[in-house]
């Protein structure tokens, strides 16, 4: 690459089921502001911009045309990339090669996500093939529960060892004054809550969050200008199957697209024992069952060893590898920002602006983003310039 | 549509019209629809580089990005590798009406194909239904078929 990349601010919307009070533009506004404002910059010093959402979801398409008075795009360049969920991810990994190419300095990333003003699981369907799949798939809720069925019949695992992530990452984000949903809960809730699609009960799965993300990356030399602490870009890899739903997962071979990935960003960011080198992962887990498996894909612990890894405390916030302290996606998901979320949250940890969240030292951190038909990215961020 | 909120001044605008579309199912995915109804017999595509046997069958074999012409018959007969029994209520995108819940969307291996084929099966009680089952493909009458995905109309259970 042409330079080296830093994250230096970072901005996230307050986020709650339903924001009436702001339209989308008002509210992609929000987090830009605040990210400006976590790097001492203005609108002006932002060379270019890269944007996205849910396909379908606000029924806005060209939205980087329609969001210019929130972005603060006028006369600037401007792309917009959607990917599905891992949208937010790529959006990040869109806005670093703008300024690792060499030609842009400071770039700004955009994710953002009105859930309220979509019909969510509708959207969702129609990235379902037209006439093989859509007749009978029913959104992201059951292809991600056929998935955690093939998991508990190949491993054993059971619903307690999932309802475990959804208690981890709900109590985390208690610590979190950005999360969308902040009441504690426990195993039993988790285990007494409506079943939506077997094995999926409501508390194993994320909620539908009106919010917005806005993540500033710098070039090398501005970035050491614009923060104290700037969260240098490491690695990062994108692995993207396809859209026929009976191609893309392999059950055999666990997450393939994250599993492709995380090896080639670990490879590139001299990782080779990531439970122990990496001080934090903010992982984009949509629901429980992710959060026991796709730590396997990550090479955390051993294939079937995930349960067993979470429940002896190893991505609790004094673990090994602590897992999601903003409350990851279970606790605050509005989509198109949500893998955004990750980035920026991982970035936090880096810059040491957490809060009540904050890891005492964090040096290597991982974010992940979760979406489309099982698809992967990965971002590796790292508090040394390398 | 304009509807004015009786708590406060916020207004929301709601469209109400939907919007038809047309789809080519293309020739191979056509091929699969004659021979369920001609014969009530899947039928699925090899790729002549990695060798997968893929159903529906396609054009293209996606991760070689090799042409495919080599047909091959399969039987009605699959295994379950997953599942899920679907319990929330939503609108169905195709219809603009809900779809009937609950169902069971599971993914299927057929007998003879490499890859897995999603469609629904004719079980909603999770205590009867468990992964590694054997299913066959129930079909409709022959002259209600339309060349359209629900000319299978569900999967039963057969062991």
């Amino acid at each position: 690459m042409a330079q080296k990349v830093a994250i230096v601010g970072t901005g996230q919307t307050d986020h709650k089921s339903h924001r009436p009070d702001v339209t989308g533009q008002e509210m992609i506004r929000e987090a830009v502001d605040r990210a400006l404002e976590d790097c001492g910059i203005t609108i002006r010093d932002i060379d270019a911009i890269v944007i996205g959402n849910m396909d379908h979801f606000e029924s806005i398409n060209y939205v980087d045309n329609w969001s210019i008075e929130g972005s603060g795009g006028f006369m600037k360049p401007i792309m917009k990339v959607t990917t599905g969920g891992t949208t937010g991810a790529s959006v990040a990994i869109a806005a670093y090669y703008h300024v690792a190419s060499g030609m842009f300095d400071r770039v700004l990333a955009i994710g953002w996500e009105k859930n309220s003003e979509s019909d969510t699981t509708g959207a969702i369907i129609t990235c379902s093939d037209p006439i093989w799949d859509r007749f009978s798939y029913s959104g992201a809720i059951p292809s991600l529960a056929t998935e955690a069925t093939a998991y508990m019949k190949q491993y054993g695992a059971t619903q307690e060892d999932a309802a475990r992530v959804a208690v981890r990452d709900r109590n985390n984000a208690l610590n979190n004054p950005h999360a969308h949903l902040q009441r504690p809960i426990t195993l039993e809730d988790v285990m007494s809550s409506p079943m939506l699609a077997h094995p999926i009960k409501l508390l194993d799965v994320c909620p539908r969050t009106d919010g917005a993300c806005a993540v500033v990356f710098a070039a090398d030399g501005e970035a050491q200008r614009l923060a104290k602490q700037p969260a240098w870009v490491h690695a990062t890899a994108v692995r993207h199957t396809y859209s026929w739903f009976g191609d893309s997962t392999d059950y055999d071979a666990g997450l393939v697209s994250l599993a492709r990935a995380s090896q080639e960003a670990y490879k590139k960011a001299g990782i080779s024992n990531p439970a122990e080198e990496l001080d934090v992962a903010e992982l984009y887990l949509p629901y429980t069952y992710a959060g026991i498996k796709w730590i396997e894909d990550l090479n955390f612990c051993g294939r079937g060893e995930g349960a067993k890894f979470v429940r002896d405390g190893n991505t609790n916030m004094d673990g090994m590898i602590p897992v999601n302290p903003s409350g990851g996606v279970i606790s605050t998901n509005c989509i198109g920002a949500t893998a955004l979320l990750r980035v920026a949250e991982a970035s936090i940890q880096v810059m040491g602006k957490g809060g009540k969240r904050q890891l005492p030292k964090v040096n290597k951190a991982l974010a992940t983003g979760f979406g489309g038909c099982f698809w992967s990215d990965v971002m590796i961020l790292g508090a040394e310039r390398s | 549509m304009t509807t004015e909120r009786d708590y406060d001044k916020l207004l929301t605008v709601a469209l109400d019209k939907a919007m038809p579309y047309d789809w080519s199912i293309g020739l191979h995915g056509s091929m699969f629809f004659q021979e369920i109804r001609e014969n009530q017999r899947f039928v699925g595509i090899r790729c002549p580089q990695c060798k997968k046997v893929y159903v529906p069958p396609r054009r293209v074999c996606g991760p070689c990005y090799t042409e495919m012409d080599e047909l091959v018959p399969l039987s009605d007969t699959g295994t379950l590798r997953a599942f899920s029994v679907v319990n929330y209520p939503f609108i169905d995108p195709n219809t603009g009406g809900q779809r009937p819940v609950p169902y069971t969307y599971g993914y299927i291996q057929m007998d003879g194909a490499d890859n897995i084929f999603s469609h629904i099966i004719n079980e909603t009680d999770v205590s009867k239904i468990e992964v590694g089952m054997r299913l066959k493909a129930v079909f409709k009458p022959k002259e209600e078929m339309q060349g359209h995905i629900t000319d299978i109309i569900h999967f039963d259970i057969i062991s």
